[in-house]
């Protein structure tokens, strides 16, 4: 059978199962959008490009498949970098198409060049210039088999607008040699040795922690997790990448560790004699001062990536492996602990000294965004997925929220990326239309992706968007308010400029306006009976309000700041 | 306190064992240098030489010598983020005991008639050989050990006008040295 390039590459992402992507069109690209006119692959159309790699990866992180992007060369590449950036920080499976310059005109600065995968090569896992159309079908499951085994990540595929006009017979590779990855070795063996010293290690600690990360969300670990939680009875923290890998509800859950973790979760590592790092990477958002860390801790560290071993501390144990498989050979080896009653008593009281809390709502004063989150959450369905940006209100979403079940929790961890929200919980509606979508947003994050309700409104897709409009960058203010002595530095917004109503209406959307708290349930009970359009809320929200506890940067987590009424020993 | 910055110093014959030779073999694809030396560059990881060259008479193989500094960044991290770029098959470590290594030195020195023995004597001492010659200049090559090729390069310095190329090194395990 003979097709085009672009028909094959089309095909080939049916063969792969791929049920819908996003992305835009433009020059380059072009002979690759006429095809798709037949596919059985929904497109959904974004307004940015940046829209379109977020989407992708808010489908990836809600279902666990791949997300996969399609835009033009040039600035549509380099529009969608950040997603790209943003899933390989945080392991996010992708596979970004782009379009080229036909093959004789790369490198003579040709109309809408760039080349994306000199830019993408240290933020993908891996990436192909395809030079012929023969080649696309592998490629593309090349590009499928490498997004989404070992450690996950983006691949992008650079596809030069020759080669998709160009003729090609039709193949399909049937096996994983056929994908020519020589180098590519993502299985690894159990280490049957390594995996009876860490069993001793556990059997002998008397402070032991299961520190779990978003590693443990990717190999879908979740029910081998709270089996050996459970049998062993040693506490879990989970990162803000792994919210949801265990639920919050669960009495062994000690929360969030990390620079605005729960003060029970951070200083439990810091007391630790045993930390049991499943697919975590001692980022430093959650180490804080290294030298300070954990200092009792042996480490026993279960990664799939390798290099991950010894980079940031020493590993006593290192499981190089899938952790869903390294737990299961860890559980069948582990005898029950020595009496953790004295760890749990400890535990107990630092959760009874120093829980989560926040001020008290007033009745006439602008809104505690904690409250808010709070009000939400009471009055949402179970399974709800939340999405947010970066900041503040992604810290309180983090905290604040109960997650119970894997991919119910959709952020932007290690790039920190502002504008997130928005289009990743239009992805994540995507993936799973039967589950409600909030997204806890800023009105700083508000501001750089709202254009994609314009999508999501033109392709049927109701997410809901709680802004908590402070009218700063609140965490930049948070620093400079904490840090900087109230220097206040170009962190201002203004409540009314943009008006979030009038903006929402115009994209058609709902809009609606809570300013006090006896607006706020009823505000989000009228959100809920909306079904068929987005909602967006604009919560006015108190400025001064800040994220505790805190460690600040460069302090041990020792110096953990919790919140004013905590301190000083009158709790 | 000193003014003056350390210059940067390559690891010679004499200086203490920081380096290691990493043996990479790599698919033969267009980009492949460019995703090692990115590499490299992001994450702070210094290399001293490279030398790259088809390997084992493949097309589909290269083989990319790289001599990296151990000291600055384990080893152990230099290897784990190498053997991650998809295009890399394999990776030896060799420390400099169990290789045998070897560059190629090339230098132009120009001579007067006074100087013209004592640079055909420090070819012939270096058993390096002449690979060209004009009038009052000479090529010679010189292929051995970096041990040999810095020696060489010290004693050519004592003449006039010289013009110097290294290749870097490539090395192989020493036989018998080889564990599995």
């Amino acid at each position: 059978m003979e097709l085009t390039g672009a028909q094959a590459l089309i095909k080939s992402l049916e063969q792969q199962g791929v049920d819908v992507m996003f992305g835009l069109p433009g020059g380059a690209i072009l002979p690759v959008y006429d095809p798709l006119i037949d596919s059985t692959i929904r497109h959904i159309l974004v307004r940015h490009e940046q829209g379109a790699g977020h989407m992708a990866e808010g489908y990836a992180l809600a279902t666990g498949r791949p997300g996969v992007a399609m835009v033009t060369s040039g600035p549509g590449a380099t529009n969608i970098v950040t997603p790209i950036a943003n899933a390989h920080m945080d392991s996010t499976p992708l596979v970004v198409i782009t379009g080229q310059v036909a093959s004789g005109s790369i490198g003579t600065d040709a109309f809408q060049e760039c080349d994306i995968t000199g830019i993408t090569s240290g933020i993908t896992k891996h990436n192909f210039l395809v030079s012929s159309a023969s080649e696309l079908p592998r490629i593309i499951a090349a590009a499928f088999h490498l997004a989404t085994t070992g450690r996950p990540g983006p691949v992008l595929v650079d596809v030069p607008k020759d080669i998709a006009q160009s003729k090609m017979e039709w193949w399909w590779p049937s096996t994983i040699e056929e994908l020519d990855l020589p180098g590519y070795r993502p299985n690894v063996a159990v280490d049957e040795d390594a995996v009876a010293r860490a069993a001793a290690l556990i059997a002998s600690a008397e402070r032991p922690v299961l520190y779990v990360g978003g590693g443990t969300l990717k190999s879908r670990a979740s029910a081998e997790l709270l089996a050996f939680a459970e049998r062993t009875g040693i506490p879990v923290v989970t990162t803000l990448m792994a919210r949801g890998a265990f639920p919050d509800s669960h009495p062994q859950h000690l929360g969030m560790p990390g620079m605005h973790g729960f003060y029970t979760a951070v200083t439990a590592m810091q007391r630790s004699d045993l930390l049991i790092s499943l697919g975590a990477r001692f980022d430093d958002r959650v180490t804080g001062r290294l030298d300070g860390f954990a200092p009792d801790a042996k480490i026993i560290h279960v990664d799939i990536d390798k290099a991950e071993i010894n980079k940031v501390r020493r590993a006593d144990v290192a499981l190089i492996g899938d952790v869903r498989e390294m737990l299961t050979a860890l559980d069948a080896a582990t005898s029950t602990p020595t009496s953790l009653d004295a760890w749990w008593r400890q535990l107990r009281a630092w959760q009874e000294e120093f829980p989560l809390t926040y001020d008290e709502p007033t009745t006439d004063g602008p809104l505690r965004p904690q409250s808010v989150i709070e009000a939400i959450a009471r009055q949402a369905a179970p399974g709800t997925i939340v999405a947010s940006g970066v900041g503040q209100h992604q810290m309180w979403a983090a905290q604040h929220w109960k997650y119970e079940e894997p991919g119910t929790w959709i952020n932007s961890g290690g790039a920190g990326t502002m504008g997130f929200g928005v289009p990743a919980a239009i992805g994540a509606k995507v993936g799973r239309p039967d589950r409600t979508v909030w997204t806890i947003d800023g009105d700083g994050c508000f501001q750089m992706t709202a254009q994609e309700l314009v999508t999501a409104r033109a392709e049927g897709i109701p997410i809901k968007v709680a802004i908590l409009n402070n009218a700063y960058l609140g965490m930049v203010r948070q620093w400079q308010e904490m840090f900087y002595d109230e220097r206040y530095s170009e962190v201002y917004l203004s409540p009314d400029l943009p008006d979030y109503v009038k903006w929402a209406e115009a994209m058609g959307c709902v809009g609606l306006r809570a300013t006090s708290h006896q607006d706020v349930d009823r505000v989000i009970a009228e959100a809920n009976s909306v079904h068929d359009v987005p909602v967006v809320i604009d919560f006015r929200t108190d400025a001064s309000e800040k994220v505790f506890p805190m460690v600040p940067s460069g302090a041990t987590n020792d110096d953990i700041v919790v919140h004013p009424r905590q301190r000083g020993g009158n709790a | 306190m000193s003014a003056t910055p350390e210059p940067y110093v390559g690891p010679t014959s004499s200086s203490p064992v920081t380096h290691h030779i990493l043996s990479v073999l790599v698919e033969n694809k267009a980009g492949v240098l460019a995703r090692i030396a990115g590499l490299f560059a992001r994450r702070g990881f210094n290399i001293y030489s490279l030398a790259v060259a088809p390997a084992e008479g493949h097309a589909r193989f290269s083989r990319i010598t790289i001599v990296v500094d151990a000291e600055t960044t384990p080893l152990e991290q230099i290897v784990g983020q190498l053997d991650k770029l998809v295009n890399v098959v394999a990776i030896t470590d060799l420390a400099p005991r169990d290789a045998v290594e070897r560059e190629l030195l090339l230098a132009t020195v120009s001579y007067e008639s006074d100087t013209r023995t004592a640079v055909l004597d420090a070819v012939a001492s270096a058993g390096a050989s002449i690979v060209d010659v004009d009038a009052g200049a000479v090529t010679i090559m010189l292929a051995g050990t970096p041990a040999a090729c810095d020696q060489f390069e010290r004693r050519l310095e004592s003449f006039a006008s010289v013009e110097l190329h290294r290749t870097g090194r490539v090395a192989l395990s020493r036989l018998g040295s080889q564990k599995n």
